[in-house]
């Protein structure tokens, strides 16, 4: 599935990379040792830990884009660090809950 | 490491390897000549000449109370003392080590506390052995040969740009470089056309490890070694330990703050996670520092290219 089908639906707002961004599946935790241990190759990361550790978990389990949720601000070195290393990174006003729900059902 | 006597910045990796991969009991002496603490000084006096030694450990059963030294025999010598009880002329603080030290933290001690022995217990606090300099020394010689040994038979068959070695530092708190390591050690496996789920393993350990270190530890370095059997990563820091190792091994244990945990670090899963995607792991530990190791078989033709040909 392309971010681009569910953009709207999550109201999201990509800062970085391109909405055509294939995801496999997602996988919701703001425990980077947890999403080190369980998050699958091509799972979008949906989180609210809004710093550049959370770009280098992603990129170490290959996950190709990180959804920040609750509008949490983005430091520049967090922006940065996607960049480098070619990850996605979005943000929307909705929760994890919310999020992780409609990409849920969307996936189905 | 700081605490270490010698560079091991400049010296060959070999050395550097052995010291933390040689354990304290690799190289002390198991028999040990004691005494009880009732014995006569005139004992230990004789014992000494007889073997050739500079201190005995003073016990009751397995346990240590203590120990009496050459300088107390002469000093007793002196004072006319010599038929007194060792009990009365040994020392009570008596600096030890334990088994399962790396045999850095052993060559660290002689450095510090300049004693010509160490007592060696057990996890259990019992007297398993006794170590010199001299033992020190012997042990790396012997290794030294028998890497010498193998490096010989090895290098008809092994062409010398098959093996590949790197290490990084890590700081303590440095969360804006935390990564560049294992992003650097994964970018190099992929080179090497390794397996992405393999590389993955590695990629995860080496995180784990390196976080802890940036986290929990005085800072240290993260070591990768590539060749055509295993990846290796070694992360050894510079202390302050671990308390308790098999908490630590349990998932959800952790001794992050507040404000570690914050940023999403500090669950409790690195050592198991690191554990639980490896091969084969290792980790000793004392206030000298933890040194882990985690290795990852390479199976043949296993890289990337082939299992693509297999298909």
């Amino acid at each position: 599935m392309r971010l681009s089908e569910i953009k709207d639906a999550l109201g999201l707002e990509i800062l970085l990379g391109s909405p055509d961004c294939e995801i496999a599946g997602a996988y919701t935790s703001d425990l980077l040792s947890d999403v080190m241990a369980h998050a699958n190759e091509g799972d979008a990361l949906i989180t609210i830990q809004a710093h550049n550790n959370t770009v280098a978990v992603a990129s170490h389990v290959d996950a190709p884009a990180i959804i920040i949720c609750s509008n949490r601000p983005i430091p520049e070195s967090m922006t940065d660090a996607a960049h480098e290393h070619d990850i996605v990174l979005c943000r929307t006003e909705l929760n994890q809950f919310q999020v992780s729900g409609i990409i849920y059902a969307a996936l189905r | 490491m700081s605490t270490l006597p010698i560079s091991t910045d400049d010296s060959p990796t070999f050395l550097t390897e052995l010291i933390f991969r040689l354990k304290v009991k690799d190289a002390m002496t198991r028999e040990v000549i004691t005494a009880r603490r009732t014995d006569p000084l005139r004992d230990l006096q004789l014992l000494m000449r007889e073997h050739q030694i500079s201190g005995i450990p003073i016990v009751e059963g397995p346990r240590l109370l203590g120990i009496v030294s050459m300088d107390d025999v002469i000093r007793a010598l002196d004072e006319g003392r010599i038929d007194e009880p060792a009990g009365d002329h040994m020392s009570r603080q008596v600096i030890v080590l334990e088994d399962d030290m790396p045999l850095s933290f052993g060559i660290s001690s002689m450095d510090k506390y300049r004693f010509g022995r160490f007592p060696v217990l057990s996890k259990e606090k019992q007297l398993v052995g006794i170590i010199t300099s001299r033992d020190i020394l012997v042990a790396l010689l012997v290794e030294f040969n028998r890497e010498a040994e193998r490096l010989e038979d090895d290098i008809p068959s092994r062409p010398t740009d098959d093996s590949y070695r790197r290490e990084y530092r890590v700081r303590k708190y440095d969360f804006e470089l935390a990564g560049k390591p294992t992003s650097d050690i994964k970018k190099r496996l992929k080179e090497a056309g390794l397996h992405p789920k393999l590389i993955r393993r590695v990629a995860v350990a080496s995180y784990e490890l390196e976080m802890n270190q940036v986290v929990h530890s005085e800072g240290g370095t993260i070591a990768v070694r590539l060749n055509p059997q295993q990846v290796e990563i070694i992360a050894i820091d510079n202390g302050p330990g671990i308390p308790d190792v098999e908490q630590a091994l349990e998932e959800g244990y952790s001794t992050a703050t507040e404000w570690v945990r914050s940023l999403g670090f500090g669950a409790g899963m690195g050592l198991p996670n690191a554990r639980r995607v490896s091969d084969d792991f290792e980790i000793s530990t004392g206030s000298h520092g933890t040194s882990v190791r985690c290795r990852f078989a390479l199976p043949e033709h296993q890289t990337e290219e082939d299992s693509h040909a297999t298909q």
